[in-house]
């Protein structure tokens, strides 16, 4: 009994700092990602042929541009993305400075979750919109972008556990959190009891954001 | 009020043109209950959807009071836009929004204060006869009082006309009475002028003045209801009315051995 205290105690006493840093990074990247990637996604659906704002030549910039942001995978990404780090936070590694390749890897992905919500949005919706003399900016704000809220919401909780997912890369380049204690710790200290730990840990947030995001869906569908 | 005038539209596919319109000519008159009945890609649809020009036409000329509908500015048909009501088959209801929030929602388009709004609402619900469900939401009614909320929605503006799209046809029979009953009240009590398509005979014989019958992207028939009913003259018509004779024939013996 006093062994389990005892590894409870030691595993939340390391545990404590990487777990806010995780929470630290994840949080603000999930938030830059969504203001970056609500625009964009709803731009690429709405740009599409017959949809109230059609544009072949945007869509077709916008699709390339997410296409290529997603195309990196995110070690080679955070990396090849160093120079604008440092630009932005004044230092290629860190907890901060992971925000900057966490936010541009969300990005493409919080947009293209969006532009599937916003397609799946009858038209009929948006037709009826129109028949009442709702401007474009209007059907956005006010038709699309409501009507679509509880889907957007699975969409955020995705990005949130894709973007545990991402940090604990950052961590293993120096972006600290639990990425960082696990690698730290337990592979190259040995210390498997820190790297069941952490994966419990994780285990336990992942579950919780889900379960709080599938709450709010429920909420919102009415 | 409204006037057609060699309307055509051509569909474009990858299989080749459509025509979906050919050289329409009708005129509608204010306070009128105007069918227009066709079977499935007659091109009723397309026909009422440019009338406030959710579909553009090719060529032709639509105006209503005067007003050169084709010709209107983005602006000005938004504007124009408000004046036309347009209920559909489909409801297309705001699922995020209550039944207060939905009727309401063309007049906060218009960024009319809460308390004009509040009045509005609560005086078309109560013509609707929805005002006890003011709180509730579309996924909690059913398809006739989801028409109801779609039909006060669409008076909000105080509009002249009311396009019918298939306002009935998702809904069962009784439904659909009571749902033709209130269009038909509105047109009495509010004078709006109400253009309607449909495919059932019966919503056409239950509350239009005057009928067009559409075939193939043409008019082929129009006149007074009564009319025409008395003395068919197209292919459509008759084959409406005959399969309505018929069923009504077979109705007979309904309950009977093997069916």
């Amino acid at each position: 009994m006093q062994a389990i205290i005892d590894f409870i105690l030691k595993i939340s006493d390391l545990m404590i700092v990487p777990l806010g840093e995780t929470i630290y990074m994840v949080a603000l990247s999930t938030l830059f990602s969504v203001i970056g990637g609500l625009p964009l996604g709803v731009l690429a659906a709405v740009t599409e042929e017959g949809h109230i704002c059609e544009s072949k030549n945007l869509n077709k910039v916008l699709n390339i541009v997410i296409n290529i942001a997603r195309s990196l995978p995110f070690i080679i990404l955070m990396i090849a993305v160093f120079p604008l780090t440092k630009l932005i936070v004044g230092k290629r590694i860190g907890t901060t400075a992971a925000i900057v390749p966490l936010t541009i890897a969300a990005i493409p992905f919080v947009a293209r979750l969006i532009e599937s919500s916003v397609k799946e949005l009858s038209s009929g919706i948006i037709e009826a919109a129109q028949s009442m003399g709702a401007n474009r900016m209007q059907i956005i704000t006010q038709v699309i972008i409501p009507e679509t809220m509880p889907s957007i919401v699975l969409g955020i909780t995705l990005t949130i556990i894709n973007l545990i997912g991402y940090s604990a890369m950052a961590g293993a380049i120096g972006g600290g959190g639990l990425g960082n204690l696990a690698i730290r710790y337990g592979y190259q200290g040995f210390q498997e009891d820190v790297m069941f730990g952490t994966v419990v840990v994780l285990v336990i947030l992942v579950q919780g954001i889900q379960s709080i995001g599938n709450l709010i869906y429920k909420k919102m569908l009415r | 009020m409204i006037d057609i005038s060699n309307l055509s539209k051509v569909y474009h596919t990858p299989y080749g043109k459509v025509t979906a319109l050919k050289d329409i000519n009708l005129s509608i008159e204010k306070g009128d209950i105007y069918g227009i009945i066709g079977f499935s890609g007659a091109g009723k649809s397309t026909l009422i959807r440019c009338l406030n020009r959710l579909e553009e036409p090719d060529t032709g000329k639509i105006t209503i009071e005067g007003l050169d509908i084709n010709s209107l500015d983005k602006k000005s048909l938004n504007k124009t836009r408000k004046k036309v009501g347009m209920i559909f088959q489909q409801f297309n209801l705001l699922d995020s929004r209550t039944v207060f929030d939905n009727v309401g929602f063309p007049l906060e388009l218009d960024k009319v204060p809460k308390k004009e709004i509040k009045e509005r609402v609560e005086e078309i619900l109560d013509l609707v006869e929805l005002t006890d469900k003011r709180n509730a939401y579309p996924s909690q009614l059913s398809g006739g009082q989801k028409q109801r909320v779609g039909i006060a929605r669409a008076l909000a503006n105080k509009p002249d006309i009311l396009l019918s799209d298939e306002a009935t046809s998702a809904l069962d029979p009784l439904t659909t009475y009571s749902i033709l009953e209130l269009l038909k009240d509105i047109n009495e009590k509010l004078n709006i002028t109400i253009v309607l398509i449909t495919h059932e005979l019966d919503v056409i014989k239950y509350i239009c003045k005057n009928t067009a019958v559409i075939e193939q992207g043409e008019i082929i028939e129009k006149g007074a209801t009564n009319d025409l009913f008395i003395n068919p003259k197209s292919v459509t018509l008759k084959k409406f009315i005959e399969i309505l004779s018929n069923f009504q024939e077979n109705g007979c013996y309904q309950g009977g051995d093997g069916i």
